[in-house]
């Protein structure tokens, strides 16, 4: 007789890991830097690699402090690093960049213990940081789709460290480009009532436009985790609802001074913060009901700062205040467990619907089931006459 | 799948889809286990009081004979379960742990070991209370799993008022396929045990719910109820979607219709009664015999299985026997084994081969070390909060939460602000937990010790 092994149950696990997800959501990303490098070129590249590095080496610091959960493994500082790169302008100087990387994950995620326990979107709090740490920099945006690109640097992106990066608008000049196009969509319909076409936004293809990668594109990515359930859809559908809708009313109330929704729901950061920013587990809530209120605020935080702030662009703002809401947004919208929520309540599609004739004791042929699942079972004739 | 299931409405909310792995056992017969040398028969099978024996040491018992007697309601007597002469009653190893008062008989080598005991029975004549009676002298438990007293559970409180029986074949645990092959194969019996509750609980219907991936019991039990000629529409075999935890009552009457029992209440309060498959077949093999409950259908199967099957076990039967014969020393990397009485969700993993198959037991699984390595090597992260066990949850709780409480010792919490009683333990959140948290496991730890709270 050999040895008895004993375990608690359940003694089968499901096959999902938290590295099967994370790496998932890698591979989701991985098309939209490839969008992103074949826009902006070297620039961007040298972007992500060096942002996605930094990350990863800061990661790797705090893991060998012993104080952290998680570790490079689990493809949490990866998803960071990627994420962070596409929200900086392509020509953000690399140094600068290395920053943002750094304190993204030292102050939002390592400082609070690592994986799982960050309140903040680490991605957005290094995005946040630089902001405020090199607010000209982060405004300044190139046209996309430059020749050359892939062989010739931003020059801003090669600036010294604390040293003032070279003016993209004489470089510009010297390409023979309008400077206007180094303007985000937003910034010019904010600043000089311009606004772009929701076509060309959806696209990020026409033209020398200053965007990032193709919201379709982002979206397909997304949908690929939605249906392998590596995201959940409820969030990016009710922040891109939130934000449509009332930026639909607006419209509706005063077309000449609001832009139309579809310019909302496709400029700037929108479809990337809906779908790959503000759907990190860890800072977005767990019940349902929550996320439906949670996406809903970021949407409409987003349209308020973006139309009655002094910035153009309001999506990391939004969901840095709705991590911030999540705890509290957990607590107001727990599910009400079975047989204790609104009692009586019947799921539509029942086989036996139970209606009130049919609790009658007498009436025993009341029983008409509805639906059949199975065709192979006996027709009512056959079962009146078995046989003879 | 979740979002197409959003929309096209489930059986019940939530739940999960584990690998049912039953083909091993779901195409073959069940075969008849043979009488074990020695059968350990504790007093304690079922939920409820003890019966107390009444056989001594040294007689001579006839199998069927009772050897122990129910003085309370809520307790069952025993049958012998083997022809032979009672060897000891004393204190033996349970699966559940503790030891417990048992009846040791050694079996007559040469006996034939056919049912000696018991008269036939015209039960037409019989009124609902005689039949309860029987029901209770039969020695009836819940043979799904709970081993709770059927006579008990069959009898309507005199303010309620029952219209439909409702008889449970999912059989939602994987490997499991005991109440699969009793479909089968005693749908005749089955039938005529769901006519007794019938008349026992004043039910005029009654439904079988079975799970959409055992076609073949659907259309058995169909075809026994033709062969029964009950009037039109008086029971009905229905497939439901299959999903885990099915076969929890309340999952059940909600993929039927659509309702939720209220919390804390049974569906008595909305007029049903549900019973296993596996205890209404028993009930009517053996009521018009007179009979009481000797033996039981038991799946053995799991990887480290070399003849799995279906077999017919006499209770008390020792693990070990049963194992023996199902050839589990025959499969290499056996060494280092788990055993589970249950199924792999629920089921408990046993210390010492030595405890006897019980009333309450539906399978006995064997897993070597190897297929249970891969999960003990998994890597555990705290919770990121990903929401999986949420949507997975049959009860509606919030486990990320729960779990989170407990790991912070605030049990009372728990308890009250986030419902930790209604949770049965299916297992679905740590199933699905990609951090490999031990969700289930904490939450067990902290119903025992609310319950301890309470009741000091």
């Amino acid at each position: 007789m050999g040895t008895v092994e004993i375990r608690p149950a359940p003694h089968i696990r499901g096959e999902r890991t938290v590295e099967k997800i994370m790496l998932n959501v890698v591979y989701a990303l991985l098309p939209i830097c490839l969008f992103y490098v074949f826009q902006y070129g070297i620039s961007a590249l040298a972007s992500i690699t060096v942002v996605t590095g930094t990350c990863l080496l800061t990661e790797r610091w705090f893991v060998k402090t012993g104080t952290q959960s998680g570790n490079l493994a689990d493809f949490s500082a990866t998803i960071t690093g990627l994420l962070l790169a596409l929200t900086l302008p392509p020509g953000f100087p690399l140094w600068m960049g290395a920053v943002a990387g750094f304190v993204a994950i030292a102050l939002g995620k390592g400082l609070f213990g690592g994986l799982g326990f960050n309140v903040f979107n680490p991605a957005l709090v290094g995005r946040a940081f630089v902001q405020a740490a090199f607010p000209t920099s982060i405004a300044t945006y190139t046209p996309s789709f430059l020749s050359g690109r892939f062989f010739e640097f931003i020059p801003s992106s090669l600036a010294w460290p604390l040293m003032t990066p070279a003016s993209a608008a004489l470089w510009l000049k010297e390409k023979q480009i309008d400077a206007l196009a180094g303007a985000t969509p937003l910034a010019k319909w904010k600043f000089d009532g311009v606004l772009a076409e929701a076509g060309d936004l959806l696209t990020s293809l026409a033209g020398h436009m200053a965007v990032g990668p193709s919201p379709l594109l982002i979206l397909a990515c997304g949908a690929y985790l939605a249906f392998r359930r590596y995201l959940d859809w409820r969030i990016p559908t009710a922040i891109l609802g939130g934000a449509g809708v009332v930026a639909w009313l607006l419209f509706a109330f005063n077309p000449a001074y609001y832009p139309n929704p579809f310019f909302m729901l496709f400029s700037g950061g929108l479809i990337l913060g809906a779908v790959f920013m503000a759907t990190d587990m860890a800072t977005s809530p767990v019940t349902p009901r929550g996320m439906w209120l949670y996406g809903g605020l970021i949407g409409l935080l987003t349209v308020v700062i973006r139309y009655y702030s002094g910035l153009p662009e309001g999506v990391m703002y939004a969901i840095l205040i709705g991590n911030a809401a999540t705890p509290l947004i957990e607590r107001i919208t727990q599910p009400a467990p079975f047989g204790k929520g609104v009692l009586g309540r019947a799921k539509k599609g029942a086989s036996y619907p139970l209606h009130p004739g049919y609790i009658s004791r007498e009436e025993a042929g009341a029983v008409t089931p509805k639906k059949r699942i199975l065709k192979n079972k006996p027709k009512p004739d056959e079962r009146k006459t078995p046989h003879h | 799948m979740k979002l197409l299931n959003y929309f096209r409405g489930e059986a019940f909310q939530r739940g999960v889809h584990p690998a049912s792995r039953k083909e091993a056992t779901a195409s073959r017969r069940i075969r008849r286990l043979p009488f074990p040398p020695r059968v350990i028969v504790p007093l304690s099978q079922h939920i409820g009081k003890l019966p107390h024996a009444i056989v001594k040491v040294g007689e001579e018992v006839v199998r069927g004979q009772p050897i122990a007697r129910a003085d309370d309601w809520l307790s069952v007597p025993h049958h012998a379960p083997v022809t032979g002469v009672v060897e000891a009653i004393e204190l033996k190893p349970s699966a559940r742990g503790p030891w417990t008062q048992s009846i040791v008989i050694r079996a007559h080598a040469g006996a034939t070991q056919e049912d000696l005991w018991g008269q036939p029975r015209d039960l037409d004549s019989l009124s609902g209370s005689e039949l309860l009676q029987a029901v209770w002298d039969a020695g009836m438990v819940g043979l799904g799993g709970a081993a709770f007293p059927t006579h008990a559970k069959l009898s309507v409180p005199k303010q309620a008022h029952v219209h439909t029986l409702v008889v449970n074949g999912c059989e939602c645990e994987p490997y499991l396929t005991c109440d699969h092959r009793v479909m089968v194969e005693d749908a005749d019996d089955l039938v005529r045990g769901i006519r007794y509750a019938m008349r026992i609980t004043g039910a005029v219907r009654a439904i079988v719910g079975i799970e959409d991936n055992k076609p073949d019991a659907v259309a058995a039990v169909e075809a026994a109820i033709v062969r029964a000629h009950t009037p039109e529409g008086v029971i009905h075999a229905e497939a439901v979607p299959t999903k885990y935890p099915q076969g929890s009552e309340k999952m059940l009457l909600m993929a039927l219709f659509g309702v939720e029992i209220p919390s804390g209440q049974l569906p008595v309060s909305m007029g049903m009664v549900v019973n296993n498959v596996g205890t209404l077949a028993a009930l009517g093999k053996l009521l018009p015999r007179g009979q009481g409950l000797t033996e039981r259908v038991v799946t053995v199967t799991g990887p480290g299985v070399a003849r799995p099957g279906d077999y017919r076990v006499p209770l008390g039967t020792p693990l070990r026997f049963v194992l023996d014969y199902a050839g589990v020393e025959a499969t290499p990397g056996i060494d280092r084994r788990q055993v589970i009485l249950g199924g792999p969700m629920m089921g408990q993993a046993i210390a010492s081969l030595n405890v006897p198959i019980t009333k309450g037991v539906s399978g006995v699984l064997v897993f070597r070390h190897d297929d249970m390595v891969a999960n003990d090597e998994r890597k555990t992260y705290p919770c990121i909060k990903c929401g999986e066990c949420v949507e997975s949850c049959p009860m509606g709780l919030n486990p990320s939460t729960l779990g989170m409480l407990a790991a912070k010792r605030e049990y009372d919490l728990m308890g009250g602000e986030y419902h930790l009683g209604d949770c049965f333990e299916c297992g679905c959140c740590t199933y699905v937990c990609p951090s490999n948290i031990p969700l289930v496991q904490q939450f067990r730890v902290a119903k025992q010790i609310l319950r301890e709270r309470a009741a000091s």
